[in-house]
């Protein structure tokens, strides 16, 4: 090898600039990569608990029309991490088996972008303002950008009071999907394959 | 009998001027705006014999330049006076800004209704940034018809393209920050447009978000890259492409033909 002694595989010079590369790129990774790992921290872990919320007796729902009901997303944030909610209790001839749950409880996030729809009463429609969504009465999509129908949250009745748990998704054919996915996400056949189920839902 | 001696050299005299300084002309001493010229030169020359930047500011700032050499030519330097006037007047706007998503609305409406010009500043900040917009699209289709983004400067249009995705970056994260509902509706809807894309597109959404929802670091992180991290990518970039710009020097218009020697005109015929 031209340049190193007899018997050496490399040249003096060549380890000390290699070792001193290696140094560097060592000291670099000691501070690069824990602080890459801080910022895509929450992408792996579940960012907010599941807990049920009291939305009141079961006498204030009904089964014929939605009651309107603020619940907290996310705490301490303020209006930000509050959303509201379609209440109504589950009816047979209505919903039939499209539900397990004893009340159904809308979430008002449009699943085109994530705008804020609202029920309108004399319509029978959740209608987004943003670009036109139209929902029917269960949250299916009727017309406009929408991909899926509206999310839910579970719910439950403990001592006469209506709980509200956790979001879950549906596909359009009321199938659920237990870790919610983002608006936008298409859900049916293989779409729901192209959006997994994240760590953080 | 004593020896001969060499004689003694001549002792020196004391050190006499440096040229320039003291000068006495016609018998009168230096005056007070002699001696304040004086201070100027001697203070870059200080700074020039330790720096030797003299050769390397020469050449950039008297490179030349082809002819037809025109108006659209400013508009690189246009963008980044914008991109000067972002950066100063967003320092101090976050001397008075709070990332808290219940205290963010109320500190810019602080910033616009109590701040001794904070009306302006955040005006120019605001406002700025859609200027900023403009000249990068100006400057790019000055690049794009004066077909200057050729060989050589092929890196250089890259660089530019990286530079204008980065101001889109601004223009997305700084809108979050007034915390509106303007704001704050355009920025889950932006959000959920990265989650539409297929795969990556819902961790992208988590990874803006810190999460599922919407939370108590959302705002601060957005803060955060639109301070922080993309500012000090751009300035870095901006030096990169001003580099390539003298290194390469810039294009004649489209309109000018390149002059011909005389020689090779007449053999031509």
């Amino acid at each position: 090898m031209p340049g190193a002694f007899e018997g050496e595989t490399v040249t003096r010079r060549g380890l000390m600039t290699g070792g001193a590369l290696a140094a560097g790129g060592l000291a670099s990774a000691a501070f690069g990569l824990p602080a890459l790992g801080f910022a895509l921290g929450p992408n792996f872990s579940r960012t907010e608990p599941h807990r049920w919320q009291d939305v009141g007796a079961e006498g204030d729902f009904n089964k014929a029309s939605y009651v309107q009901k603020i619940i907290d997303l996310v705490a301490d944030v303020g209006d930000a991490g509050k959303t509201t909610i379609y209440v109504r209790k589950y009816s047979r001839a209505v919903d039939g088996k499209t539900t397990d749950q004893p009340y159904v409880a809308i979430s008002n996030r449009c699943m085109h972008l994530g705008c804020p729809v609202r029920y309108v009463q004399a319509a029978q429609r959740f209608i987004c303002p943003c670009h036109g969504g139209v929902y029917g009465p269960l949250g299916q999509v009727d017309g406009g950008p929408p991909v899926r129908p509206l999310d839910r949250f579970y719910t439950n009745v403990e001592n006469g009071r209506v709980l509200i748990g956790p979001r879950f998704s549906l596909d359009s054919n009321f199938k659920r999907f237990p870790h919610p996915r983002d608006p936008s996400n298409h859900l049916d056949g293989l779409w729901q394959y192209l959006y997994p189920a994240r760590p953080t839902t | 009998m004593a020896r001969p001696r060499l004689p003694k050299p001549p002792s020196p005299r004391r050190t006499p001027p440096r040229p320039g300084t003291n000068k006495v002309v016609n018998g009168k001493k230096p005056g007070l705006k002699e001696n304040a010229a004086e201070a100027g030169i001697a203070t870059v020359g200080w700074l020039d014999e330790r720096t030797g930047a003299s050769p390397f500011l020469r050449g950039f700032l008297y490179r030349k330049v082809p002819k037809g050499t025109n108006w659209f030519y400013t508009l690189g330097s246009a963008t980044m006076f914008a991109f000067l006037n972002q950066a100063v007047t967003g320092v101090f706007l976050a001397m008075y800004y709070d990332p808290n998503p219940t205290k963010a609305y109320d500190s810019a409406r602080h910033i616009t209704n109590d701040v001794w010009l904070g009306a302006f500043v955040r005006g120019m900040h605001k406002w700025g940034s859609t200027v900023m917009v403009l000249l990068v699209f100006l400057h790019m289709a000055r690049t794009f018809f004066f077909g200057a983004y050729k060989y050589p400067r092929e890196l250089n249009w890259l660089i530019g393209f990286v530079l204008l995705v980065l101001t889109m970056l601004m223009s997305f994260t700084g809108y979050l920050l007034p915390f509106d509902q303007r704001s704050y509706w355009a920025s889950i809807v932006g959000i959920n447009l990265n989650s539409s894309g297929p795969i990556v597109g819902p961790y992208l959404a988590d990874f803006l978000r810190a999460g599922s929802e919407f939370n108590s670091v959302t705002l601060s992180r957005f803060y955060s890259i639109h301070m922080l991290l993309i500012p000090g990518a751009i300035v870095a970039l901006i030096g990169a492409h001003l580099y390539l710009v003298a290194k390469l020097g810039t294009t004649a218009p489209p309109w000018l033909k390149a002059e011909k020697a005389k020689e090779l005109a007449k053999e031509e015929v």
